[in-house]
């Protein structure tokens, strides 16, 4: 029910690199996951609305107000590479 | 004349070395001194942690001293605790137990740390897990497999199977985990601790490293049930950092400790005592809810019909959001960096060098589950199935205040016996994770033994009755029925 195609397109999408045995795998443990998972089309959903959050709360707000920050110096001391100030990133364009 | 002083500081209840510290029968000091020696003597073979902080420990025990010499500390100062390590400590490393924060140190603390810290609480250290809180075994860590107190030759269930083992071989006095599926309730039932999933919303996250966000909360790991009340009350409440914490009061739980249970109404559902039991457990478990009835609780026969399909309901929700929330592991920010030449290799090499394989099966499901033409038959699905499901659970609770099931269809399992298949591992949470769909609250107390391994009763109440779930398992622990012994280390 699950190609390898479709294992790598997958991967692909979640930015996730995957070696050639990791797909072999995936695509068997994934297809067997998906067979029981499947089951799920038993219950009938006609009629019922979507629940993604169970608490009664919506638009919590709070007033916007000026605070500190964290520093800059402490955020940055886990980038894998910086330049002064700023992460250092790969050109998006080329 | 005092009373003399336990043998085994180590093996003593918070609220019973809170007596003593502040009578000045001991001092913090000697207390976190005795856990300290306990963990360097123990934990090579638990490896309960990753991370031990003795002189922070000492530290904090210092002043916790000062505190109570004043008579200005609590329930909780001075007391040795441990943390999952997805709970950010600042300044401290905080792991998920993946490679990709291998060197993590975050610049801020969790709220619940921050309000553990005020409290005068001592932090041990930082406790394994399956990497991100995937797993429910704690074989899934990056770094080691943590190894069941009562037969290190099995694990200590998971996500949190290190904070389980960290309580139950007297290397904290109680600690802190999270819950997305079961990852308190099984490590506590399988370790024979006291283990509590509160509330959707009853504890802040901030500073949780995220999972499922719409499942995850955080919860305590302790030896009783009076203390699981004395965490709990320490972290419950609102944080204008957490969006999601609710206002709903929060009462004094400790009051709710009466020993009484007359007239309550506990609800025994069909569908907990079917799913693949181990031989044995249906005994251990139905004994201790007529222990329950003997104190005066009143039993129904209940069911929750759509608990078949919880188990699909989880395996897309949570991979689904997990998808999501670890995409902000890129290798730019923090965490591990492949260090390749072009923007979307470096994000492919990172994510997929820096990910252990649980971690990579989940992302992908999750991924696959909200990809387009598969997001209709999956994840709507999924959420549509989540509506049912709670609303069974609010049926379910007109008819009784709580709910009483096993934790975990079997005991304590060998490392390595569950790791080729996956999906039997996802069945250890099939008696858990639905409480975590609905939101609802769920204790494990110590109910038996099977095999000479412990055995958990899950006792499960709606959104916000905590006091229900606290009150039930501390007239359990009072009936004297079940008196959990000590592993032997």
């Amino acid at each position: 029910m699950i190609t390898r195609e479709d294992v790598r397109k997958v991967a692909a999408l979640a930015r996730l690199e995957l070696s050639d045995g990791e797909v072999e795998r995936m695509t068997i443990e994934l297809g067997g996951i998906l067979d029981h998972i499947a089951t799920l089309s038993e219950l009938k959903t006609d009629h019922i609305s979507p629940t993604s959050q169970v608490l009664d709360l919506s638009n919590v707000l709070r007033d916007d107000m000026m605070c500190p920050s964290l520093p800059v110096e402490a955020v940055l001391a886990n980038a894998p590479d910086r330049d002064d100030q700023s992460f250092r990133v790969r050109a998006v364009l080329e | 004349m005092s009373e003399p002083v336990p043998s085994s500081l180590p093996a003593l209840t918070m609220h019973a070395a809170a007596d003593l510290l502040t009578r000045r029968q001991i001092s913090s000091v000697e207390l976190t001194t005795a856990v300290l020696d306990r963990v360097a003597r123990v934990d090579d073979q638990v490896h309960a942690f990753i991370t031990v902080l003795a002189d922070r420990a000492l530290y904090q025990a210092e002043e916790a001293d000062r505190r109570l010499v004043q008579g200005t500390g609590g329930p909780l100062t001075g007391i040795p605790l441990a943390l999952k390590d997805v709970l950010c400590l600042a300044g401290e490393r905080t792991t998920a137990a993946s490679r990709i924060l291998e060197h993590f140190v975050p610049p801020y603390s969790a709220t619940v740390v921050e309000k553990l810290a005020e409290a005068g609480a001592v932090f041990v250290g930082k406790t394994n897990l399956d990497e991100f809180a995937m797993g429910s075994s704690t074989e899934h860590s990056a770094f080691f497999p943590t190894r069941n107190p009562w037969d290190l030759d099995r694990v200590p269930g998971g996500s949190s199977g290190g904070s389980a083992a960290a309580v139950a071989a007297d290397m904290a006095l109680g600690s802190l985990g999270s819950d997305t599926g079961g990852s308190i309730r099984q490590p506590a039932a399988l370790c024979g601790v006291v283990g509590l999933k509160p509330s959707y919303g009853r504890v802040s996250r901030y500073g949780l490293l995220a999972f499922a966000s719409s499942l995850d909360q955080i919860g305590p790991f302790t030896k009783d049930v009076t203390d699981a009340a004395l965490l709990l009350q320490a972290i419950a409440g609102v944080d204008p950092r957490d969006s999601t914490t609710s206002p709903v009061k929060v009462p004094d739980y400790r009051a709710a400790l009466t020993g009484e249970i007359r007239g309550l109404r506990l609800g025994i559902p069909a569908e907990y005592f079917t799913q693949g039991m181990q031989l044995g457990m249906d005994e251990i478990v139905r004994e201790a809810i007529r222990v329950l009835e003997s104190r005066g609780a009143e039993l129904v026969e209940v069911s929750l019909p759509s608990t078949k399909y919880a188990l699909a309901t989880y395996y897309i929700i949570a991979p689904a959001e997990a998808s999501a929330n670890l995409a902000r592991y890129d290798g730019i920010k923090y965490g591990y960096s492949a260090g390749a030449p072009s923007m979307w290799e470096n994000y492919n090499r990172s994510r997929g060098g820096g990910f252990g394989t649980e971690v990579k099966r989940r992302i992908m499901l999750g991924t696959y589950a909200l990809s387009e033409g598969y997001a209709d038959a999956f994840y709507r699905q999924a959420q549509k199935a989540r509506t049912v499901i709670k609303h069974e659970f609010d049926q379910v609770f007109r008819q009784c205040d709580a709910l009483v099931a096993p934790v975990s269809p079997i005991v304590a399992f060998r490392l390595g016996e569950l790791l080729d298949d996956p999906y039997q591992m996802y069945l250890c949470d099939v008696c858990t994770l639905p409480a975590n769909i609905a939101g609802i609250t769920g204790l494990s107390v110590p109910c038996g033994m099977l095999n000479q391994l412990p055995v958990g009763l899950q006792v499960l109440a709606p959104a916000f009755a905590e006091e229900t779930v606290l009150r039930i398992g501390h007239a359990f622990e009072r009936s004297g029925h079940f008196r959990p012994g000590k592993p032997n280390l």
